[in-house]
């Protein structure tokens, strides 16, 4: 197959946050190419009347009570912060940049 | 503005009331210091993995059955994927094309009439963590602070189909809708902490058009009176665009609550695809019909049920019937109090008025007091063993030192003070003292009656029967 999917690859690396380098897009496009060839051959199988599966393990979520336990302590929930302030992890604003109002995708 | 119908739908998102979080079991306690409620599981770290809370499942099914919604036996939850410093795994656990329940609708009573409002959907996800923007000014911050204690309390998203018609509508909507889900119990709805929290989606289409307009979101309402606000605010804005010839644009806009308006924000380029797909740290959410069935059992007699029955069954206005559903506390002492008094509408004006300024003034609640005591009063009251203000004496101190009325009566000497016996030396002693009066009234004068009942009253501190004492006031004179 010969399509160009470099497009794809832009797209994908924005919604990833990722910098790549033309001669990665490059390599990335190829691979990208060769996974979808991979899934349009699993495509062809008939699946008629076959339930569709999201999970390999055919079995029931667990469940567990309501009850609470010990969490970290606060040393060792900053142990990783690449910054911190006080008690919080310190994080690169995002209203700066977003003219002053928060235009995040909060939940 | 008439030219156009206004279509809004919202989607709210409440934080279940469960001890521990969704996946793990650091507490979801409000108000705790920064970044203490958090462990592997709810900060993302790696190799740790999500277990569901069984009484977050059994909260979340209790709230969509309240809502009419039909729960499903399977259902599955999906990666949202998005970057965002408030989400530690960098994607939420949520739910995509399977979600726990689907469809369902509520009764609203929109000025006098009711409206069905439907629902599109109702399902579980995780909720994100906290920001705290520092510095007073937010355009001025080159950085934010997170706290995660949030992050992980699991929350509910409802989802309303474009059913609602103006601000008005939205805030009904939500005023019932938070009454279903505190009666239910699934949430605490405090807006102010958080815990309940509304965005919409508004488009104006013209009279009679069946295709939907383009849509404006609009977040940030933290009050379900800013609700009402932005969203007629809104519709009156994109309505003034309209009629100018002009076109909505698709955007997120802020309510900023001090300017009064909607503010559009920067279009989030591209960012609205969150590659979902499912979560492989979870197996499908499997649940039994009967697991379903003992919630749907065991759900609490729901407002507008409640509403209806109070009406009827007690013959009380819509008004009352509606301040004993909203005030549940109040409704429940009217109901227990009802079991032994049947003069209801009497009952209920005592409750609303004296008895609901008293428990204000004392910071007592409804469930504090013994609903045997007010009816003993409205006894005495109603057999005339005391007056009116003397009763109104008495609930002041009932409330205050849960005394029993009877008893205060003895106590304080309260009772009323009535028949020949006991009135007479003091009829007698007021005609001797004024004798002026006494002349007046023999030439006619009723004022000078009404005179000398209001001294007998003072000297009795309001416990004896003006009626009374105007018959024995006048027989004692003609007898002179
Ligand atoms: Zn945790």
């Amino acid at each position: 197959m010969s399509i160009d999917f470099s497009k794809e690859v832009d797209y994908v690396a924005r919604l990833a946050r990722l910098k790549l380098k033309p001669e990665e897009k490059e390599i990335m496009a190829g691979q990208l190419s060769d996974i979808l060839d991979t899934a349009r051959k699993v495509q062809e199988i008939d699946t008629t009347g076959v339930e569709p599966t999201s999970h390999v393990i055919d079995l029931p979520t667990v469940l567990r009570d309501d009850e609470t336990g010990s969490s970290l302590t606060l040393s060792r929930v900053l142990q990783n912060a690449p910054r911190r302030q006080q008690d919080y992890f310190k994080v690169p604003s995002i209203t700066a940049k977003d003219n002053g109002i928060n235009a995040g995708e909060e939940a | 503005m008439n030219k156009y119908e206004v279509v809004i739908g919202l989607e709210i998102h409440l934080e279940l009331k469960t001890r521990s979080k969704l996946f793990c079991s650091c507490s979801t306690t409000f108000g705790q210091e920064p970044n203490t409620n958090c462990c592997p599981v709810c900060l993302g770290l790696p190799g740790s993995l999500p277990v569901f809370n069984r009484r977050a499942i059994e909260l979340a099914v209790t709230a969509a059955l309240a809502l009419n919604s039909k729960v499903q036996l399977r259902s599955r939850f999906d990666r949202k994927n998005y970057f965002y410093p408030d989400l530690p795994k960098a994607y939420q656990v949520s739910q995509y094309d399977q979600p726990l329940a689907r469809g369902g609708f509520m009764e609203i009573e929109s000025g006098e009439s009711e409206r069905i409002i439907n629902l599109e959907r109702v399902h579980l996800e995780e909720e994100a963590g906290k920001l705290v923007h520092a510095g007073n000014s937010i355009m001025g911050s080159a950085y934010s602070l997170v706290d995660y204690n949030r992050a992980g309390i699991p929350l509910l998203e409802i989802v309303t189909a474009p059913d609602i018609k103006s601000g008005q509508e939205a805030r009904a909507f939500l005023e019932d809708l938070r009454s279903i889900l505190l009666y239910s119990g699934a949430s605490d709805c405090k807006m102010e902490e958080g815990s309940l929290r509304c965005d919409a989606n508004i488009s104006l289409r013209p009279q009679g058009s069946e295709k939907l307009g383009t849509k404006a979101e609009v977040k940030n309402m933290n009050s379900f009176r800013s609700v009402e606000l932005a969203l007629n605010y809104e519709a009156e804005r994109q309505a003034e665009v309209l009629s100018a010839g002009g076109t909505i644009t698709q955007e997120t806009c802020h309510w900023d609550e001090e300017a009064k308006k909607t503010i559009p924000l920067r279009s989030k380029e591209g960012s609205s695809d969150y590659r979902y797909f499912p979560e492989p740290d979870l197996l499908p959410l499997v649940l039994e019909p009967a697991f379903i069935d003992n919630i749907y059992a065991s759900l609490p007699e729901l407002p507008a049920v409640r509403r209806k029955r109070l009406k009827e069954k007690y013959d009380l206005s819509a008004a009352t019937a509606a301040q004993f559903t909203v005030n549940r506390a109040l409704g429940d002492f009217f109901e227990t109090a009802a079991q032994d008094y049947d003069r209801y509408n009497n009952l209920a004006n005592w409750i609303q008025g004296d008895l609901q300024y008293q428990l204000r003034e004392s910071g007592k609640e409804a469930d504090d007091l013994d609903a045997k005591k007010l009816i003993e009063l409205l006894e005495l009251l109603d057999q005339g063993e005391i007056n009116r203000p003397v009763a109104k004496e008495l609930l002041t101190e009932m409330v205050n030192s849960g005394k029993s009325p009877k008893k205060l009566v003895k106590e304080k000497g309260l009772g009323r003070i009535s028949g020949d016996e006991k009135l007479r030396p003091l009829v007698d002693q007021v005609i001797s003292e004024n004798p002026d009066a006494v002349e007046n009234y023999l030439k006619g004068k009723d004022k000078a009656l009404a005179f000398l009942v209001g001294k007998i009253m003072a000297m009795t501190k309001g416990r004896a029967d003006p009626a009374e004492l105007n018959k024995i006031i006048k027989e004692r004179i003609s007898n002179k």
